[in-house]
């Protein structure tokens, strides 16, 4: 390969930013200093170097966190210490929305203002900070940029602060105000992160009277911090359990349970366990997907947060299931207080022999590394995750072939969604048959549901799969008195709507699949009369038009033609008849649903054809006749 | 792109494989693609970002097929055969799915010089550009903030259209006329030059073929081997001399001639195609279905010619 890396030396904080992942160049060949001998020995570290392309992304954190942006001479240098050409890791770096390229105010806040804020305050939220401090990028020292959902929607509003240099990196607030950026702006560079108060969980029905939590029992009840208390609280009794079954004990208690993976896809989780350990293809990989990015979604944040042992307890299992030596939890870049937690807890983990080369004095080879997403919705995408964790652009990839057979790293892969790798603990705590009586037939066990928008008591709840779309707003309280419920999104962006007739809609796969709707991953955002509809749509097109990778033609130009229509429909300024945008829209729909390459083009129509079909857009004036999904 | 070209198995040891296509039996060795099963049959099936020299990258969607059995469509350029498979390459749901992708094409990309079959597709397809409305104004693709994006003013569809980038003497790149098929970017990359100097940056309809942060092509990895020019379907890529003669209207190549002949430079023996106007070389190919070059040059055979004219 011809290298050509850019002349301009990298500053010494950026060198320092590269070589704190990379550690200290070996040799002036990989951008250390020359010495005579260089030229005239042969190096056998090229190889090696490539085979490091798996460390662009936590280097690209290490220079955007300590200098604010990354500049084509940290660009180089980075390049030069992995061998890899710098027009690759641009094309790869600029797909993600944390990193920029151009010089940047020190302190970044990135303000949501995505569906669940939108309609817990009743408009944009970022209409007050542009009055207060001017457009999105202004301020020298600080400024602001709309994101989408930071996943702290029971909040109703939320930002993440990122700070550049010492004392650096990013920080959560949510709630937060106008009144809060006006404090970060008096601070300026100043501002000390530690300071900022951690955002709370929210799951209201801890300690109420009858609630039998599960999955969420822990969260609040134990320091996260503490592997003795997750101990004391019956942590890692699931592991000595899947040790003493073996794998294929284990995989049949998945399979009789019938869990079916939380992330959207409801795949049947025995059976994707199944398949990654019986191919004979060596290494495996296993990894927890928790880039939880779909708008309305925090519950695998409150579970991380709050209870990160169980995770990779849950991960371990799953390692020494599937004949996984290596896994990987791939958390979204914006969770900041997951990311420490984690890595705290898999010290410990690795201190107590609970992770490494002899799991619990099994015999038995499992350690993880958890790794950062940089903002890219898609990177949730399982293969586009593998790609991300590769050093490559967030892409999905064609199926087949499926991850069980060439996963990362071209190998067999598993990944499950982190309220899957939780239920499984709650599988083996309780055994299979006790799992599956718990809520239906077809969808076994508790679900996880993240309530926000226009309710009394916004946060996370679990109950009973199967469990009525009625008693679970009863549960948070219903709507705000003296407003009257318009409308609920179902599974976030990429969901869509129901109404107040819905209220005997059963929340199980079936019951949904029914109804033409989807659980998605739990998302349930109240609205009521106050919701501006036409411009709560109008984000979720902003959001796919933002979100889409790029790759394929319906989803990169059919989802800003989309926005564009949604545009001129709004402004009552059709090109045509309304009937023609209609019919636009609707074809819209369909190239995107059936040409796409992944779930995302695949459902970005989706919310945009149900607000239609049910009379929500335009005062009703607008209703398509978009087919059922 | 990791995309895997489906196995290819020695010939000899091919089995066939039988499956229907639009209610023909058709059989076709295995490893097959559904495409070459249509073709096999004589059966057209539009493709834009599918080479035979290059894996499939799958991108465009436009020579979409549909399965029975499968919930969306799927591309016949990259899914292999399997026995017993139903497809369907003229439904509604095909032909709405390539008309819409044509037309989504056709209403943010400047095809004026792409191969003339994708004009004819546009029509056999009846794609309709304008019912997206008049194109907004040319923007700043090159710093567009993956996340972030200005709608553009109600009533105009957004469009690549950018400047054109000149900053060397062999060749043009006009993104404004790019589908991003990819097709550039493994010529550059994995395919055949190994040299990596472009690549897919930022992302949905911001995505772009780039340089490291946009810097010019002399300050990049670029050797100048055009392979490149060669395999990009639409004339963003062009060279310098074709470039020129089309913005004087001069371009035709009812008045060109075409020799081949072998490079004068090494001893590989690369085929050369010189395509010639008015006693001018103005364009230099090689045949994709040379076993040398499969259509890959270096810069000497590509634009050397420049030196063996006296121009430059
Ligand atoms: C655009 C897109 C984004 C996705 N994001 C996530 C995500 O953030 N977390 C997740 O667990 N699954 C996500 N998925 C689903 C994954 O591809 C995959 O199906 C899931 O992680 C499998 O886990 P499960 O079997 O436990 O559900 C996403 C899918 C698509 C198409
Ligand atoms: S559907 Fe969208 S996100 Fe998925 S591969 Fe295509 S462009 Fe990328
Ligand atoms: S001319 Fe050759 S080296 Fe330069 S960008 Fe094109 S393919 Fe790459
Ligand atoms: S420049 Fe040409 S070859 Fe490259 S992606 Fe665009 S259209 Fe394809
Ligand atoms: S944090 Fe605002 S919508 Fe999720
Ligand atoms: S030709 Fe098959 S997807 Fe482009």
């Amino acid at each position: 390969m011809d290298l050509r890396t850019p002349e301009a030396p990298p500053t010494a904080e950026e060198r320092f930013a590269v070589d704190s992942v990379l550690g200290p160049p070996e040799s002036g060949w990989f951008g250390g200093e020359r010495t005579p001998l260089d030229g005239h020995v042969a190096l056998g570290g090229l190889a090696k170097a490539r085979s490091r392309r798996h460390l662009l992304l936590p280097a690209l954190h290490a220079v955007q966190e300590q200098v604010g942006w990354i500049s084509l001479a940290a660009l180089g240098y980075l390049c030069e210490r992995l061998d890899l050409a710098p027009a690759e890791a641009y094309g790869v770096a600029s797909a993600y929305a944390l990193f920029t390229f151009e010089p940047a105010p020190p302190v970044v806040v990135h303000v949501c203002d995505d569906v669940a804020c939108r309609a817990a305050c009743g408009g944009d939220p970022t209409e007050e900070l542009a009055a207060r401090h001017g457009p999105p990028g202004s301020g020298t020292t600080v400024t602001w940029r709309p994101s989408p959902c930071l996943g702290h929607c029971e909040h109703g509003s939320a930002a993440l602060v990122q700070k550049a240099g010492a004392g650096g990196g990013r920080a959560s607030l949510a709630p937060f105000t106008a009144g809060d950026m006006d404090r970060l702006v008096a601070l300026g560079p100043q501002v000390e992160l530690e300071d900022l108060p951690v955002p709370l969980a929210l799951v209201p029905q801890a300690g109420a009277e009858g609630s039998q939590l599960r999955l969420l029992r822990r969260v609040g009840r134990l320091d996260p911090s503490s592997l003795d208390a997750y101990r004391a609280a019956g942590g890692y009794e699931g592991l000595r359990r899947a040790l003493e079954m073996g794998p294929s004990g284990v995989i049949a208690e998945l399979e009789e349970a019938k869990l079916l993976g939380r992330g959207g896809a409801a795949f049947p989780t025995g059976a994707k366990w199944a398949a990654v350990a019986r191919n004979p293809v060596r290494p495996h990989y296993f990894v927890a997907n928790a880039d939880e990015s779909e708008p309305g979604t925090f519950k695998d944040r409150v579970l991380l947060d709050h209870d990160p042992y169980a995770l990779l307890e849950a991960l371990t299992i799953a390692g020494v299931t599937t004949g996984a030596e290596k896994g990987f939890v791939y958390l979204r870049g914006e969770y900041p207080v997951a990311a420490a937690r984690l890595e705290h807890a898999a010290a410990e983990a690795r201190n107590r022999g609970l992770l490494g080369s002899d799991v619990m004095g099994s015999g038995l080879r499992f350690d993880l590394e958890v790794r950062r997403g940089a903002g890219a919705y898609i990177a949730g995408e399982e293969t586009a995750l593998f790609n991300s964790l590769e050093g490559r652009r967030p892409e999905p990839r064609n199926k087949p072939p499926f991850p069980v057979d060439r996963g990362l790293f071209e190998k067999p892969t598993g990944v499950n969604n982190v309220e899957t790798l939780l239920s499984v603990l709650e599988v083996l705590a309780m055994g299979a048959a006790a799992y599956a009586r718990q809520g239906t037939p077809d969808s076994t066990g508790t679900r996880l549901f993240c309530l926000s928008g226009c309710v009394a008591r916004p946060g996370l709840y679990e109950v009973p799969m199967g469990t009525t779309l009625g008693s679970l707003l009863g549960l948070a309280g219903g709507v705000a008195e003296g407003r009257s419920l318009r409308a609920v999104l179902l599974g976030g962006a990429a969901g869509s709507f129901v109404g107040p007739e819905d209220m005997d809609l059963p929340l199980s796969f079936e019951g949904v699949r029914a109804a033409g709707t989807t659980l998605g991953s739990g998302v349930v955002v109240v609205l009521d009369d106050t919701v501006d509809m036409t411009a709560f749509v109008g984000r979720v097109a902003r959001f796919f038009r933002d979100e889409s990778c790029g790759q394929c033609v319906p989803c990169r130009v059919g989802t800003q033609r989309q926005e564009e229509v949604l545009g001129r429909l709004v402004a009552g300024r059709p090109l045509g008849s309304v009937g023609d945008e209609l019919a636009l829209l609707a074809d819209l729909d369909q190239v995107l649903r059936d040409a796409s390459i992944c779930g995302l083009g695949q459902t970005a129509s989706s919310v945009v054809t149900s607000a239609l079909r049910r009379g929500l857009l335009g005062n009703g004036a607008l209703s398509g006749n978009g087919r059922q999904p | 792109m990791t995309t895997m070209a489906p196995a290819s198995t020695p010939v000899a040891l091919r089995r066939n494989v039988e499956l229907t296509v639009d209610g023909e039996p058709v059989t076709v060795p295995e490893g097959s693609t559904i495409l070459e099963a249509c073709r096999a049959q004589g059966i057209e099936v539009p493709t834009l970002c599918y080479l035979e020299t290059l894996a499939p990258v799958n991108v465009c969607r436009v020579c979409v097929v549909e399965l029975e059995g499968s919930r969306a469509l799927v591309p016949s350029c990259s899914r292999p055969v399997a026995a017993g498979m139903v497809v369907h390459t003229a439904s509604e749901r095909v032909r709405t799915s390539r008309r819409m992708v044509l037309e989504l094409l056709a209403s943010s990309v400047d095809l004026s010089t792409a191969d003339g079959d994708v004009h004819r597709w546009i029509d056999e397809y009846g794609a309709r550009p304008e019912r997206h409305g008049p194109s907004a104004p040319p923007g700043d693709r090159d710093h567009a903030h993956a996340g972030h994006h200005e709608p553009p003013e109600v009533g105009l569809a957004a469009t690549v259209a950018q400047v054109v980038k000149r900053d060397n003497d062999q060749y043009v790149r006009d993104y404004s006329k790019c589908i991003l098929c990819y097709k550039c970017v493994e010529a550059c990359g994995e395919e055949a030059q190994n040299t990596f100097a472009i690549a897919v940056a930022g992302r949905g309809f911001d995505a772009r073929i780039s340089t490291e942060l946009d810097v010019a092509l002399p300050d990049s990895a670029c050797v100048y081997c055009g392979n490149c020019i060669a395999v990009c379907p639409t004339g963003a890529l062009m060279f310098v001399s074709e470039h020129d003669l089309r913005a004087q209207g001069e371009w035709d190549e009812d008045r060109q001639e075409v020799t081949r002949t072998v490079c004068p430079y090494c001893g590989v023996g690369c085929n050369l195609e010189l395509h010639v106007q008015d006693n001018r070389i103005v364009k230099v190919t090689s045949p994709l279905d040379h076993d040398v070059t499969s259509g890959n040059l270096c810069v000497k055979g590509r634009f050397g010619f420049e030196f063996a004219q006296g121009g430059g």
